[in-house]
């Protein structure tokens, strides 16, 4: 009897990169569903915006490489650069920005390295950064959050989706009537006014830890982040760096001055951390690879978000941490090789 | 009874993998009848391929020696049953996917007539190296499937400081279950013949190390311990994870000792061999029966009622098959060895040997996933048993860069198959490694062949210039003597020259 010849493995993976960026995208689901309650529908249209943008982006690229651009498309992961994307962003931001930040991070920061798997630098942030320093005064413009005491008004769909498009309020509203600043902001321009941090959580817009309504937000993201964990999409040795990294330099400022160091709980809930920890530094893609180096990239992201925070001229610093560690990642990988069976300690062979 | 698991090292990763191992142990080990004609490899071991000494037309008896090794590093092939050698030829071999080999056929003459012999007495009275070469005449091999020979390996292990004889009972591969089948029924045997490697190694502890998924195996080695009482050898069980019996991961695991990489459990003072291949060694010690059958399973959905046989080396796969109920409908791949590590063949007209200890047919083997690029997840390197990072060696695949390959590793990959399995972009790492290895080795090859290119061209220089300089030193000389012996001695030399020349 004759068979057919095959190569090993007999037995096929189960896993497959399209599955594994689809549950990135399921575990986001909370924190999206959250986001829309508190900042209005303006999410879905970013992610409407940054999903069509990046996939068209990716196909084009693709085109141009003269590959079918399906290979690249079936694995989801211009959705999660678009859906991570549209978390960085304000519920308002008109269309133009959100599609260069898309743009720019599918087809310069991804495939002008080569596409998938070769991209040194996150393409979300690096999208989110380009358009961080192009449209400074667009990436501002957060709506309150919608908790029923907070005396703000607030934009209908039909508003939202007018403002997307064109980057227009309704006549009668101005910024200042819907938009305030972020806590982080709020935070920063604060303290550089020498106000106390007790003075600054003051604001109505403060809750237990963070923003209210982002610490709602934070929650749903980390649990969609255990998720991933439990599910081993995830490892857990980045999210322990990105908290750690952030927190014991926050917590030992905080024990030292509390009166300039907002507490780390403040730092946990605010900005980025949690979409950072689970989400965005845990790219495997852009993140260095050995256990111990994913614990070290992950605590330079939280040590850089910190200092940029505390320091630095922005009020977030995650994006920048982020880029900024994705360079570190070969020389992270290169110290951090593990220890093969049979060689020496020093990782040389033992003979 | 279960044995004890203390004391046990670590291995770093390794799967969990579905057994299969029940379809092909719910009945005991049956015979496959003997053949009427058997093709005997002459390569079936680890070195180079044996000659045989017998011819054409000659008749053979069961266990007679047909061919014997001629360098450092073989063994011996012994007729599995009587009868006639019709033919020395090339046959496809399942070592070659169902390419050809040179094999001896024997047509045989049903009698199954044994060639006269006895067994040692007392094999104790032996010297380890009498009874090394004693071991080394029975053709037995590593049954576990590297079908290393075992007589070399003893030897080499007697120049070493050897503590440990392990017994790998562990079988981790999915679908194979013959060492478990043994264990259950020649338990007896298995721990005879380790008590005869122990006298060849001259060592005091045995470990017999048995996955925890193998109670029935455990009990009756167990029982079988008990009455032998010899305190000399420890029962071991292990947790079910593959690949832990490989032969350095099981070193790992029992005595927490790493092999280093490019050596050899002897290194650090053990030596494994697998519980079929101790029972070869009792047959072979103590009942004269040199290594001319072995325990197959016969197993996976192609096969109607899979099950272990025992079937003489030389027996057509396709003899075997039968003997478990044949081919179901859909059968299409057939693998020689287990899922992970076992190699695909096209035919099934090529012979059982020693090293084939499972035939695996399967149906529908999911399509091969196209290969995506590597988004470094990292899951292979959590999975390696020798804490690789697959996804960094691929990398250097890919940029063929050998310095970086060597750094990170690559010849200390096992090619266990654990990466293929977890990867979402499905590549196949392992192949890719092992085609990385080739071209390493290559390149090694010529490297060794251009450094002796360049000695001999070193030394050709130097005998040239030595010569060139002897031949001067020897003009100036005769100059000399000339000078100094004057005008008679020029007439004396000439003079002979005259002579010499008339002579002629």
């Amino acid at each position: 009897m004759r068979f057919e010849r095959r190569e090993a493995p007999y037995w096929s993976s189960r896993t497959s990169v399209a599955s594994l960026m689809l549950q990135v995208l399921a575990a986001l689901v909370p924190a999206a569903v959250a986001h829309v309650w508190f900042f209005g529908p303006g999410f879905i249209f970013n992610l409407l915006v940054a999903g069509i943008f990046a996939v068209a982006g990716e196909a084009l690229v693709m085109w141009l490489r003269g590959r079918p651009p399906e290979v690249a498309l079936s694995d989801y992961s211009a959705l999660v650069t678009a859906a991570l994307l549209a978390f960085a962003l304000p519920s308002l931001t008109p269309w133009w920005v959100t599609a260069t930040g898309a743009l720019f991070g599918v087809i310069v920061a991804k495939h002008l390295y080569g596409g998938l798997g070769f991209n040194i630098f996150n393409p979300a942030m690096a999208g989110y950064v380009v358009i961080l320093v192009t449209f400074p005064a667009d990436l501002n413009l957060w709506v309150a959050p919608r908790m029923g005491d907070i005396d703000y008004q607030y934009l209908t769909i039909a508003q939202t989706l007018v403002f997307t498009l064109t980057g227009n309020l309704p006549d009668a509203l101005g910024f200042d009537a819907i938009s305030r600043a972020t806590p982080l902001d709020i935070m920063k321009t604060g303290l550089n006014s020498l106000a106390t941090v007790p003075e600054i959580l003051a604001n109505p817009i403060m809750g237990d830890f963070g923003g209210r309504g982002w610490e709602w937000i934070g929650n749903f993201l980390a649990i969609g982040g255990f998720w991933l964990l439990i599910r081993k999409i995830i490892r857990w040795q980045i999210p322990l760096g990105v908290g750690l990294g952030l927190l014991v330099p926050a917590t030992i400022m905080y024990l030292v001055g509390p009166g300039t160091n907002p507490s780390p709980g403040f730092h946990l809930f605010s900005g980025a951390t949690i979409l950072c920890a689970f989400f965005i530094a845990t790219d495997p893609v852009s993140a260095a690879t050995s256990p111990k180096g994913r614990f070290i990239y992950g605590l330079g992201i939280g040590f850089l978000a910190w200092s940029i925070r505390r320091w630095g001229s922005y009020a977030d610093g995650i994006a920048f941490a982020v880029l900024i560690m994705n360079m570190a990642v070969p020389a992270i990988d290169y110290l951090t090789r593990p220890h093969i069976v049979g060689h020496d300690k020093r990782g040389d062979v033992s003979d | 009874m279960t044995a004890p698991t203390y004391d046990l090292g670590k291995l770093h990763g390794g799967l969990r993998l579905p057994a299969h191992k029940r379809e092909s142990t719910a009945s005991p080990i049956r015979d496959v009848p003997v053949p009427s004609q058997l093709v005997l490899p002459i390569e079936q071991h680890v070195g180079g391929p044996a000659q045989p000494v017998i011819g054409v037309g000659d008749h053979v008896l069961k266990g007679q020696l047909i061919a014997e090794p001629d360098g450092e590093l073989g063994a011996p092939v012994h007729a599995s049953s009587s009868g006639t050698v019709v033919a020395i030829e090339q046959r496809p071999v399942s070592r070659r996917h169902g390419e050809t080999a040179p094999c001896i056929v024997i047509e045989c003459d049903g009698n199954d007539e044994a060639l006269p012999g006895a067994a040692i007495t007392d094999y104790r009275k032996l010297a380890p190296a009498e009874l090394q070469l004693r071991i080394l005449d029975g053709g037995i091999v590593g049954l576990g499937g590297a079908v290393f020979p075992t007589a070399q390996k003893l030897m080499q292990a007697r120049m070493c400081n050897i503590e440990y004889l392990i017994l790998n009972g562990v079988e981790c591969e999915p679908y194979i279950s013959c060492d478990d089948a043994l264990m259950r029924e020649r338990a007896a045997e298995i721990l005879s013949g380790a008590q005869v490697l122990m006298h060849a190694l001259q060592v005091d502890v045995c470990f017999v190390v048995v996955e925890s998924d193998k109670p029935e195996a455990i009990q009756r080695l167990g029982e079988v311990l008990a009455e032998l009482d010899d305190e000399r050898i420890v029962l071991k069980q292990v947790p079910t994870i593959y690949p832990s019996g490989g032969e350095d991961q099981l070193v790992q695991l029992v005595t927490n000792r790493e092999v280093p990489s490019g050596g050899l459990p002897t290194d650090v003072g053990c030596v494994v061999q697998n519980v079929g291949t101790a029972a070869a060694v009792h047959d072979w010690v103590l009942r004269n029966e040199p290594l001319i059958s072995r325990v197959t399973t016969v197993t996976g959905d192609g096969v109607q009622s899979p099950a272990n046989l025992r079937a003489r080396i030389g027996t057509t796969i396709e003899n075997v098959v039968a003997h478990a109920g044949g081919y179901t409908d859909r059968a299409t791949h057939m693998i020689i060895g287990g899922p992970m590590t076992g190699r695909s063949i096209t035919t099934d007209e090529v012979p059982l040997v020693k090293a084939s200890n499972c035939v695996l047919v399967l149906s529908e083997l999911p399509d091969i996933a196209e290969e995506l690029p590597c988004i470094r997840c990292g899951d292979c390197a959590a999975v390696c048993p020798v804490q690789l990072q697959p996804q960094q060696l691929f990398w250097y695949t890919c940029a063929d860069e050998e310095s970086k390959l060597r750094d990170y590793g690559l010849t200390d990959c096992i090619e266990c198959g654990c990466c293929d399995l977890v990867c979402p972009s499905h590549i196949p790492l392992t192949a890719d490694f092992r085609k990385a290895k080739g071209r390493m080795r290559e390149l090694a090859d010529e490297k060794a062949r251009a450094e002796r290119a360049r000695m001999r061209f070193e030394a050709r220089n130097v005998r040239i210039l030595g010569e060139q300089r002897e031949r001067d030193a020897e003009l100036i000389r005769q100059k000399e003597s000339a000078k100094v012996a004057g005008p008679a001695a020029i007439a004396e030399i000439l003079k002979r020259k005259q002579n010499k020349d008339d002579s002629e």
